[in-house]
């Protein structure tokens, strides 16, 4: 791989450590009583911060997780460079695009 | 006429090494996590649909497989992360020598997690 | 001779071929303090004369004589029979990650193109009429050149590395390990070019940290450190952009 991709995905694993502690977090406190959708809403729905929260969570995991997948296919199939990118831009668009949908869905007033 | 496969020596013996399973418990967990996502995004997105859609969505998930899907979904995580968090300690600080005891901490850290989950879970 | 010696055989397989080819059993004495390196010298004197193997030394010394034993690359000479035996099961093959040419015997090109590539050998600018380089000792730099500079290119760690065996490309920890020991050389001039080679698209960047390298080193040597510190001034120089 490239440096510019293995700077990328290590510079998008360092942006996700306080966002996945945080995730980690959001997780524990919002199943301490079983999940519940009015409950998540309420703290999501309209808020800039969990926007902005969830947002660069998608962007950075889409990214990482593209990257990582080339990695990975990289060194496992005998895909060549042209599909390996393929592979990559095809997995953090879907990534990306459900992503937003998702932050959209629950972000939105 | 079938041609039987090449027969090539054998030389994996090495991984038997505390350090490459990490690294490949570590592949394994990213893409366990990639292939999870879009059906998390997914999942969420019910709430497009309003409220009434999440809580349906979320209702399907009140079994016992299910939480122990989401246990080892939160023991995955935990290990990709403490994982990696290992990998970027080595890759940007100076060198440290225990990593086998930094690579089991991680592992039990995040087997702990996610044990506390599915037992605030059931 | 003590009794210990007298009439108990091992069941040894060995590689046969190239590419392709297939594990041969022979069956050798078993003697006291038998290397692994005794047991292919005494298949080839008394077995099977065709038998390709390389040695030198036999003492532990040079290198020449690493293969694969169980399945882990080793030197032969110093692998005593009694402690890499398994089960009653000895079982030797080349060295893993290079074409075989026959047998027990590979093609080390690769190995030592990549070592140039990694730009690991020594190019300084001082003349005879130069001051001596004075280099101290302690310097976190010399310290860091000292723990890594007694790499003799036995290819045991490119044998055992799965990085190198899924990607072509790569460098491998022999030849990025050496470009260590010259990017913390005072005296050498070719860093720039040096940094570039190491992060390019074979560089360091493809090291996953198994310390496999490290792990079965005969000279105690640790690859994967100093392919750590190649990654810090790599992504440094990136970062700051006197990288492509």
């Amino acid at each position: 791989m490239s440096l510019r991709l293995y700077a990328l995905q290590r510079m998008t694993a360092a942006l996700m450590i306080p966002l996945i502690a945080g995730h980690l977090m959001v997780i524990f406190y919002a199943t301490h009583n079983g999940l519940a959708a009015a409950e998540i809403l309420s703290r999501t729905r309209g808020s800039l911060f969990w926007a902005a929260f969830y947002g660069a969570f998608v962007g950075a995991a889409a990214i990482h997780a593209a990257i990582g997948l080339r990695s990975v296919a990289s060194d496992w199939t005998r895909l060549k460079p042209g599909a390996l990118n393929g592979l990559m831009w095809g997995a953090g668009a879907i990534l990306l695009a459900l992503g937003t949908g998702a932050v959209i869905a629950v972000v939105m007033p | 006429m079938k041609h039987p496969a090449p027969v090539r020596p054998s030389a994996t013996g090495h991984r038997r090494n505390t350090l490459w399973l990490a690294a490949v418990v570590h592949r394994l967990s990213g893409l366990a996590l990639a292939l999870f996502l879009p059906l998390h995004f997914l999942f969420l997105g019910a709430a497009l649909n309003g409220e009434a859609a999440l809580q349906n969505a979320i209702l399907w998930t009140e079994n016992p497989l299910a939480k122990i899907a989401e246990a080892a979904l939160v023991f995955l995580l935990g290990l990709h992360f403490l994982g990696g968090l290992r990998v970027l300690v080595i890759e940007t600080l100076a060198w440290r020598d225990n990593q086998k005891q930094m690579a089991a901490a991680a592992a039990t850290v995040a087997a702990v997690a996610a044990f506390i989950f599915f037992i605030r879970a059931l | 001779m003590t009794s210990e010696t007298i009439s108990k055989t091992l069941n040894v397989s060995i590689w046969r071929g190239a590419a392709t080819g297939g594990y041969k059993s022979y069956s050798v004495p078993r003697r006291d303090a038998q290397s692994v390196l005794d047991v292919v010298t005494w298949v080839q004197r008394h077995a099977a004369p065709d038998l390709a193997y390389r040695f030198a030394c036999r003492v532990d010394v040079c290198g020449s004589c690493a293969m694969t034993v169980n399945g882990r690359p080793r030197w032969t000479c110093r692998s005593h029979v009694a402690k890499v035996i398994e089960d009653g099961r000895l079982q030797i093959g080349p060295l893993a990650n290079l074409p075989i040419v026959k047998d027990l015997v590979t093609d080390m090109s690769v190995f030592f193109d990549k070592w140039h590539k990694a730009r690991g050998s020594f190019s300084g600018r001082a003349g005879r009429h130069d001051p001596m380089a004075a280099i101290l000792p302690d310097s976190p730099q010399r310290a860091a050149v000292d723990e890594a500079i007694e790499c003799i290119n036995c290819g045991i760690c490119y044998a055992a590395c799965d990085s190198v065996r899924w990607n072509g490309d790569y460098l491998g920890p022999a030849a990025l390990n050496r470009a260590w020991t010259l990017i913390n050389d005072q005296r050498d001039c070719s860093n720039k070019a040096r940094l570039q080679a190491i992060a390019a698209l074979g560089g360091c960047q493809n090291c996953h940290s198994h310390q496999t390298c490290e792990e079965l080193c005969p000279k105690g040597l640790n690859p994967t450190k100093s392919i750590a510190g190649l990654k810090r001034l790599s992504l440094a120089a990136y970062l700051k952009g006197d990288l492509a």
